[in-house]
């Protein structure tokens, strides 16, 4: 026995109200029960489905550490398997994406499955004659996670069997997609081309954190968007000529404390929050005549104008995904370790719509998360050196207490000044409630 | 001026030894303008509207460069550093009337910044241009050979 497993008291006494002990970043033994537990029994993102948009595509990926298959089967529905041959457990799909046809096969001995992972054929069958096998785990096929939901598009899974529904668990939350596929003037998304993928040495939180930390964009940035700033004021830019596409992007970072105070952030129940309730760095990015008349031909004028009005910054959806609907990203955080963490950032097209907002889109992916990107130096940077700070004996935990009012309810959705860590003890509550909702106390040792 | 096969190849070597040597600022006086300096995501990629690694022009370079040269860039405090080695380059394209090249070079190139190091395969293709009697870089193409993998920072300039 560790010092976390079989020990909820020990592990739900690393989250304070206001501050988080250090363990949760760091620690080896938490990570294994963050796989265990919180990845489990939370509902995660897999991927998006016009990934796999015929019969046998399908992708593969990973939900916490356990390897899955995101595949479309014969009647159309998208099912979510582990990626393991019942028979010897060989990763059945090792292409990050492909068509399988009609079946799954293992390469090791040609069992094959349905995609749906029901099991079709083994060869040499009569050797399983008379062994029982009808009743053996092997014999059910490729194991399905315990829930898949598919909404607007957006894949998400609970790999428990039991546990709280896809509605209970994101409520309003859903609201932020909502928004970035109404965008569409067909109402649909596409996934445009393969995600940036970068690695990070760090722990995936930092991530989730820094999605609504609005205090460091113009600390962390000033090398990015500071210096953008600078250059395009002493460039003298002709009125007449374009300003360039990335002073739109970048600029907006340098707001200042102001900007982001009265942005607000909302969060609701079960960790998830978003910036941006009354404007954000997005608000001011330009349209054309041609993109607004798609969107009222879609939707009306006034929904047309409800749905571009909405610039919600970033939307975290606990545990490890953000969304920015007004450039139509997707970053997934996915966890390899305690200080290893793998961030793919997508875009997509909105469908119907002219074609320079995919190249914003993509000049943002760009721009901003790439691995050659610089502001994503800026802020990999910090991240590294929190991660190596936290090892640090001098203090054990980490403040998370600005604009903290006493006593919260995370149980209710709130909005609040744009500067808030609300967000983050909502995230932490929520990471309290799901890594121990399974845990199971160890036996009290018998008395000697 | 006359350009020799020479000439063209010298101008890959020299570019590379200026990087190498954190000589940026006159780096950023080899290029044209209007030139643009890519670097695919996907191997092979031919649509420059889907996600780059980098696909910068005139502005973004200049941007790049002095942010490396900036006060308060905190990730390069310490600076990285880097090495090229590089192939002889192919000369793929020699119309010395027109005054325009093109060169396919491979490459080894090398990062490093406190006790990390990376090394990163790569072609990179040149399109040249002879302007005012100087070789200028029209475009450039960095493709890496594993650029769909994991990476971290990639803070200087492959």
């Amino acid at each position: 026995m560790g010092k976390y497993a079989d020990n909820p008291a020990a592990v739900a006494a690393l989250v304070e109200e206001h501050q988080v002990h250090r363990d949760t970043y760091i620690d080896k033994e938490i990570f294994d029960l963050e796989m265990k537990h919180l990845f489990r029994n939370t509902w995660v993102y897999v991927g998006h489905d016009s990934q796999t948009p015929k019969k046998g595509d399908y992708i593969t990926t990973q939900i916490g550490d356990q390897p899955v298959i995101m595949v479309r089967h014969s009647d159309g529905e998208i099912y979510v398997l582990f990626n393991r041959c019942p028979h010897k457990g060989t990763k059945i799909a090792i292409d990050r994406s492909g068509n399988t046809g009609k079946f799954f096969r293992c390469p090791y001995h040609a069992w094959s499955f349905k995609t749906n992972g029901c099991l079709l054929a083994i060869p040499l069958k009569k050797g399983y004659a008379d062994t029982g096998f009808d009743d053996s785990e092997a014999k059910q096929g490729m194991a399905p996670v315990g829930a898949v939901k598919n909404y607007r598009g957006f894949v998400f899974a609970r790999v428990a069997k039991e546990g709280i529904s896809f509605e209970d668990y994101f409520g309003d939350a859903m609201s932020s997609v909502d928004n970035m596929v109404d965008r569409a003037p067909e109402q649909r998304l596409e996934v445009a081309g393969p995600p940036l993928r970068y690695y990070h040495k760090c722990n995936w939180k930092m991530l989730v954190d820094n999605q609504t930390d609005t205090c460091h964009p113009m600390v962390a940035h000033e090398s990015s968007a500071g210096t953008a700033v600078r250059l395009f004021d002493e460039a003298n830019w002709p009125e007449d000529k374009p300003k360039p596409m990335a002073m739109e992007i970048i600029a907006p970072f340098m707001s200042p404390y102001e900007f982001f105070e009265e942005m607000g952030i909302r969060t609701w129940p079960n960790g998830h929050g978003h910036t941006g309730v009354h404007h954000s760095i997005h608000s001011d990015y330009s349209q054309t005549s041609e993109y607004w008349n798609a969107l009222v031909e879609a939707h009306g004028e006034e929904k047309a104008k409800a749905v571009l009005d909405e610039n919600r910054h970033n939307t975290v959806y606990f545990p490890n995904i953000m969304i920015k609907g007004p450039v139509q990203q997707l970053r997934n955080f996915i966890p390899l370790g305690p200080n290893e963490t793998l961030v793919e950032s997508h875009v997509f097209r909105l469908v119907g719509a002219p074609d320079y907002l995919l190249e914003r889109t993509s000049m943002y992916n760009r721009l901003i998360n790439a691995p050659t990107s610089i502001v994503g130096h800026d802020d990999l940077e910090m991240y590294e050196r929190a991660q190596e700070g936290l090892h640090a004996d001098g203090m054990e935990w980490i403040n998370i207490q600005r604009l903290y009012p006493g006593e919260e309810n995370f149980d209710e959705v709130a909005v609040e000044n744009g500067t808030t860590e609300r967000q983050m003890r909502n995230q932490m509550h929520a990471w309290k409630k799901f890594i121990t909702l399974s845990m199971e106390q160890a036996a009290p040792e018998a008395a000697e | 001026m006359t350009v020799t096969r020479e000439d063209i190849i010298d101008f890959i070597y020299e570019e590379v030894r200026m990087l190498d040597e954190g000589r940026f600022s006159e780096w950023l006086e080899l290029w044209l303008p209007e030139g643009i300096y890519w670097m695919p995501l996907d191997y092979k990629q031919t649509d420059p509207t889907l996600t780059s690694l980098l696909y910068e022009d005139d502005f973004m370079r200049k941007l790049r460069v002095e942010r490396l040269n900036g006060e308060r860039t905190f990730s390069q405090k310490p600076k990285s550093r880097c090495s090229h080695v590089i192939q002889r380059p192919f000369v793929d394209k020699f119309d010395a009337d027109a005054g325009e090249f093109e060169t396919n070079t491979s490459m080894h190139y090398v990062e490093t910044r406190l006790d990390e190091q990376f090394l990163l395969a790569l072609t990179a293709t040149h399109e040249l241009k002879l302007v005012g009697g100087k070789l200028r870089i029209a475009n450039k193409r960095v493709e890496l050979l594993n650029s769909d993998a994991a990476f971290g920072n990639i803070q200087l300039l492959p």
